[in-house]
């Protein structure tokens, strides 16, 4: 059974957290993440739920514990943002190398200098290649939804990764929605207990982050790769049990309307929202776009968005995010890589926009598929990088 | 205090690690291991101790252990604490275990502290145990807060106008009373039944123990490798290491000097102090008795002994 209830993007975060059994939570307080902590630091203090909470002195001290305690067998969960993620930077590397499966909810928010509170992705885009899966909410219920299942696709001995469910700061993380929640024993039954394969167990001794050179390292990492491309199967699996028991369908990408459009625009997070609106209004006029949305980041999900393109003229892919001195922002080169590998001629162009939490709005959203139309009609593309929103 | 006969027989960090031969941070561990009361889940900074008793696919660890990075070992621990008491919670776990957690002065006195100071604040039960062979030896002997005046490191050299670390050692165990824990302690390997029973008595603790221990370095501080314990035995007899312990803010000298040798005795076994000796550089050795003197002072005086 399911219900509605009104829910900010970080109150869902903890909610779902909250019907997870979680053993272990360790965080710090950040902008705009820290309603997920003082949520859960509630349902602590009134023994709702049966997990620690650690109120760290840092974000790197949060990851530490986090792995500590994740290494030891429990579940793990913890969210951060912008410099927390930051700070935490050194820990992802060695929480995705230990292969812990901690869920971690960022509230994206833009880097420092100069200091900033609102959303951008720099924060989860300077930390995209820390061999964390990478996941992006729409809204609120995604958050909920995503929360949940990254807990079984963490876990799941074939995956062994760390998981992000990345929400955009403020426009995600303060605004309220109706979020359909389902039971408490639903929750808890379809995410279980986790089942380590190892923990530190006196009567299992094992010996964890042993110092491994040029014998072994190379090894290790390869593994990682392999868990990566093996973590698509297991998002299918859980995205399919999910369906059943709440009827919402996820998948690795999101798509819009693309079907029998010529033009899209590609992005992660909420401006799809605001981009499905736009492309609704245009359709309804006749004009053929759509919107592609990659839910999962990480593992980038190439088959998938070459499907989504299939029959597409022209492409814009916007970055929330700069990427100082490359070709393209982070998700348009991987968009680009993909396509040139395939031997695409689809044309392409980067939309850099909404950096330290400007405003992208409908009628930004509506030039931007203009264009998009226009390079479809005529095959050319003028500027390959545009900022969108921006004062030259 | 413990007697030899009463020390278990059982190693649980074993031979074949690739530690130096006469190094402190061995000699400690194996007494370590040998103090436990139950099973113990160790937590290690990164360090020497770490590198050379892991070396994949091999370990010198019969007990769980766990490697996680330089400054963190403290918020390890709190988060595999932290684990146990939920699984406990949910009665998924029925063990009593101890946690311990090995730094090195580095990763404790500097890039560790903040870590440590969280631990210590929010009331974690576990051991911390600092083993200070007063500078970064492994990554070749650079100087940390806890270098002494006038050590020779790669980073503090002993130089023809400086000669030597001019900065002197953080009061480390001062630090961690200040947080109002129920028990820490200083203690040399060379009086190693006081160290065994400081080690049963952090553990004993409900709540966060720290023990400050003296960590010969053959390698770091320059000395022949069977001249650890002399050495060890030396620092706590020219008073340059008193050995204490506060419990509930009480400060007690567990080992009394009524004739303290010379500093001298102490720095001329060690080449790190070599170049103190040459006469343009003499006075430095009376500025260190001289803080050995008024460091002396201040604790015999805390623990009531002055």
């Amino acid at each position: 059974m399911s219900r509605v209830i009104g829910l900010t993007g970080d109150e869902a975060a903890a909610y779902a957290a909250k019907q997870s059994n979680v053993d272990v939570v360790a965080a710090y307080p950040i902008t705009p993440q820290t309603i997920i902590v003082e949520t859960f630091s509630e349902y602590v203090f009134n023994g709702e739920v049966h997990a620690e909470f650690i109120c760290v002195e840092s974000e790197h001290s949060a990851m530490s514990a986090c792995i500590g305690a994740s290494l030891a067998g429990a579940r793990v969960f913890t969210a951060t943002a912008s410099q927390g993620l930051a700070l935490m930077h050194e820990m992802l590397y060695i929480a995705s190398g230990l292969r812990c499966p901690i869920v971690m909810a960022v509230a994206n928010r833009a880097l420092s200098a100069p200091i900033n509170i609102h959303g951008d992705h720099s924060d989860m885009m300077g930390s995209r290649d820390s061999g964390w899966i990478q996941i992006y909410a729409e809204n609120a219920q995604e958050a909920y939804d995503w929360i949940i299942q990254a807990f079984r696709i963490a876990e799941d001995h074939d995956v062994l990764l760390p998981v992000t469910v990345n929400l955009d700061g403020f426009i995600l993380s303060h605004s309220l929605e109706g979020v359909e929640v389902q039971d408490d024993e639903e929750v808890s039954r379809f995410v279980s207990t986790r089942k380590p394969l190892f923990r530190v167990d006196p009567d299992r001794p094992i010996t964890v982050g042993a110092l491994c050179l040029t014998d072994y390292y190379f090894e290790v990492k390869r593994q990682q790769v392999e868990a990566f491309d093996k973590a698509f199967q297991v998002i299918e699996k859980v995205n399919k049990e999910y369906y059943e028991l709440t009827g919402r369908e996820y998948g690795t990408v999101d798509v819009y309307g693309v079907e029998d459009s010529e033009a899209a625009i590609l992005c992660l997070g909420s401006t799809a929202g605001t981009a499905k609106a736009v492309a609704k209004n245009l359709r309804s006029k006749g004009r053929k776009v759509g919107v592609i949305k990659p839910w999962v980041y990480r593992p980038f999900p190439s088959e998938d968005l070459l499907e989504a393109v299939k029959g597409l003229k022209a492409l814009a892919v916007l970055d929330r995010a700069c990427s100082f001195g490359a070709p393209y922002g982070a998700l348009c080169s991987d968009i680009a890589s993909i396509l040139y590998r395939n031997g695409s001629d689809l044309k392409i162009f980067n939309g850099i926009y909404g950096l330290g939490g400007r405003d992208i709005t409908p009628s930004d959203i509506k030039v931007i598929f203009d264009e998009a139309l226009e390079v479809a009609r005529t095959g050319t593309v003028k500027e390959p990088i545009k900022f969108v929103g921006v004062r030259e | 205090m413990v007697t030899l006969k009463e020390l278990t027989v059982e190693e649980l960090f074993t031979s074949g690690h690739r530690l130096c031969a006469g190094c402190g941070a061995g000699i400690i561990a194996r007494m370590t291991l040998k103090a436990l009361r139950r099973p113990t889940i160790i937590v290690n900074a990164t360090g020497c101790l770490e590198v050379a008793s892991t070396i994949y696919p091999y370990t010198s660890w019969r007990t769980p252990w766990v490697h996680v990075a330089f400054e963190n070992a403290a918020a390890v621990a709190s988060g595999i604490e932290a684990a146990i008491k939920a699984w406990k919670k949910r009665g998924a776990w029925n063990k009593e275990v101890d946690i311990i957690a090995f730094a090195g002065d580095g990763g404790t006195f500097d890039i560790g502290i903040q870590a440590l100071s969280g631990a210590l604040e929010r009331g974690h039960d576990f051991l911390y145990i600092c083993y200070d062979n007063e500078a970064y030896m492994n990554t070749g002997i650079q100087r940390s807060g806890a270098t002494p005046h006038g050590a020779a490191t790669t980073t503090s050299p002993a130089g023809t106008k400086i000669p030597g670390k001019p900065e002197f050692k953080k009061d480390f165990i001062g630090i961690c009373a200040a947080h109002g824990i129920e028990y820490a302690a200083t203690a040399s390997p060379a009086y190693w039944n006081d160290y065994i029973r400081k080690v049963q008595r952090g553990l004993a603790v409900e709540g966060p123990a720290v023990i400050h221990v003296f960590s010969p370095c053959p390698l770091g501080m320059r000395h022949d490798s069977d001249k650890s314990i002399e050495i060890a035995r030396l620092a706590v007899q020219t008073r340059y290491w008193p050995v204490y312990e506060v419990e509930n803010g009480k400060y007690k000298l567990n080992i009394k000097v009524p004739r303290p040798k010379p500093i001298e005795e102490f720095l001329k076994l060690q080449g790190r102090f070599r170049h103190l000796f040459k006469p343009q550089f003499q006075h430095e050795i009376k500025r260190i008795q001289e803080w050995v003197d008024e460091n002396w002072k201040r604790i015999t005086e805390l623990c009531g002994e002055a």
